[in-house]
């Protein structure tokens, strides 16, 4: 029965180092590139620019300060967008006349680029966290609807019809079976979205902000501080990194007993 | 009185504008503790039919009645065993075999007990905590069985639930069926296309036509029981067997020219 745990200890190792080579690679040939003088230090600087701009921005407090305003605003905008999403999208693919009422209206906002609602959560909202969490919200929720409507809808009927012959009623069914089944694909759209997430609230500072990764961006454009935004490049980059492998311990957590074994994807 | 009862159940599909008589005119009798087998060429209705007596789908007419009642919709009084694997992934064996009596009210206590008898009956006693991602086809099916028993059906149906295993590990689920019923003494519908299992299981073996399904003949096994793989190799089972064989091949060939 435990036949797994031998075999898995080598590919996972194999697995490790060749992600940290990939990660390898692109500092040698970032390093290489810029000591060799190819690219010119105004648009790749040195890794030790970089961390030397990261440093000062420690010093001087914005560091900290805009990744921690960034993290705050990805994580209340996304939270927003899935407390509504995810009751909707188990409504709609549980019910058809809330498939009638939701979907088409839903698949038409998705394709509506968050981008260009920028200027307008500007006009309603202003350029504060709520214009932040509106662009994350409306970046995501649409998605996340259609993406778990989806998940529930392809639970294997056959679960749901086991639990009707052994006496459960609908509600029964829904609560004890319907629910648990959907989880593991449920925390996979959760992860996926949470990227989205990211990607728009940089968007959004980006545009107008007084603070954030996007916004130190930004800045260190107006002065051709290259090493800045790199650092804020970086400092994104990471936090995704993060991000994900915190949802793949987090799947593991939640849905142990999934086949899937926690989003290998 | 039969157990079971099946009278001139009728039921078509339509999809747009094609219009498929799945079954026609059903009739059926299964007495109190039988264990009834019906074997049919694929596509002849028979899962229909199981579905229909589970309560999961509804006759168009005819009626079926379990002791004098009819059937309006699923329930426990009537468990069932798919041919796909319906264990719940997030609950270990011992929580699967538990759930129709959790749902029921019944005390933690009396659960525990009763759900580990029936685990114990069907040879998994050493795996009452396991997820079922660790269990093998086989014993997932095994679980599968002792859940639905769990609950105290007045009958069993079961629809090809060893169609997705190998030959050997069939042949090992039929003898611990064969186990299983001679000391539950459940009233038994089970589905098949595998005539040899047919006759192995069966105190009756029902052979239906292909669709409309109908039921085409009743054939009595009077094979003695315990039975176990060796009645497989006896004179009377060939003779079954070939006699069964001659009713499904003349279907399958009528069915495949006219497809």
């Amino acid at each position: 029965m435990q036949k797994k745990a031998p075999a898995k200890v080598w590919p996972n190792r194999s697995y490790r180092t060749l992600t940290l080579a990939s990660f390898l690679f692109l500092f040698c040939l970032w390093f290489t590139l810029s000591a060799s003088g190819v690219v010119k230090e105004l648009f790749l600087p040195a890794p030790s620019s970089v961390w030397q701009a990261l440093q000062e921005m420690y010093r001087e407090g914005i560091l900290l300060a805009y990744t921690l305003d960034s993290t705050y605003r990805v994580v209340v905008g996304w939270l927003m967008a899935v407390v509504a999403a995810v009751p909707l999208g188990m409504l709609v693919a549980s019910s058809k006349k809330a498939e009638a009422l939701l979907t088409p209206v839903v698949e038409f906002a998705r394709y509506l680029p968050v981008v260009a609602m920028v200027p307008l959560t500007l006009l309603y909202f202003g350029i504060g966290d709520l214009q932040k969490f509106a662009v994350i919200f409306l970046g995501t929720f649409f998605q996340l609807v259609l993406m778990v409507s989806d998940v529930v809808a392809n639970v294997q009927r056959d679960l749901l019809r086991a639990a009707a012959t052994l006496g459960a009623s609908r509600w029964q069914i829904y609560r004890l079976v319907l629910l648990p089944a959907s989880l593991p694909g449920i925390m996979d759209s959760l992860r996926i979205t949470i990227g989205w997430a990211w990607t728009y609230l940089v968007v959004a500072e980006l545009v107008a902000a007084n603070s954030g990764l996007g916004h130190m961006i930004l800045k260190a454009q107006r002065f051709l501080a290259t090493d800045r935004m790199f650092a804020g490049l970086l400092i994104i980059g990471l936090l995704g990194l993060f991000t994900d492998l915190f949802f793949k311990w987090l799947t593991r957590v939640v849905v142990p007993w999934s086949e899937k074994e926690g989003g290998k994807a | 009185m039969s157990k079971l009862m099946v009278e001139q159940v009728g039921k078509t599909f339509a999809s747009g504008d094609i219009v498929v008589e799945a079954l026609s005119d059903i009739n059926l009798r299964i007495a109190e503790h039988e264990l009834a087998v019906i074997v049919g060429p694929s596509g002849c209705g028979k899962s229909t039919l199981l579905n229909i007596v589970a309560g999961l789908e509804q006759a168009d007419s005819g009626i079926v009645t379990m002791n004098g009642r009819s059937i309006e919709g699923p329930g426990a009084d009537r468990g069932m065993v798919f041919q796909s694997y319906t264990l719940f992934p997030w609950l270990t064996v011992q929580q699967n075999v538990e759930f129709g009596l959790r749902i029921r009210g019944i005390t933690a206590k009396e659960r525990q007990e009763i759900a580990r008898h029936y685990i114990d009956l069907v040879g998994l006693g050493s795996f009452a905590a396991t997820l079922p991602k660790a269990l093998s086809g086989g014993m997932k099916q095994r679980v599968a069985i002792a859940r639905a028993l769990a609950n105290k059906p007045e009958m069993l149906l079961m629809d090809e639930p060893f169609g997705a295993l190998d030959a050997q590990t069939r042949l090992v689920m039929q003898e611990l069926l064969l186990t299983v019923w001679e000391q539950e003494r459940t009233t038994i519908l089970f589905i098949t296309h595998d005539i040899d299992e047919a006759v192995l299981l069966a105190d009756n073996v029902y052979v239906m036509s292909r669709r409309p399904g109908r039921i085409r003949n009743q054939i009595q096994v009077s094979l003695p029981r315990p039975r176990d793989h060796r009645a497989t190799v006896s004179p009377e089972f060939s003779t079954i067997k070939k006699e069964i064989m001659e009713m499904l091949w003349e279907e399958s060939r009528t069915a495949a020219i006219e497809r």
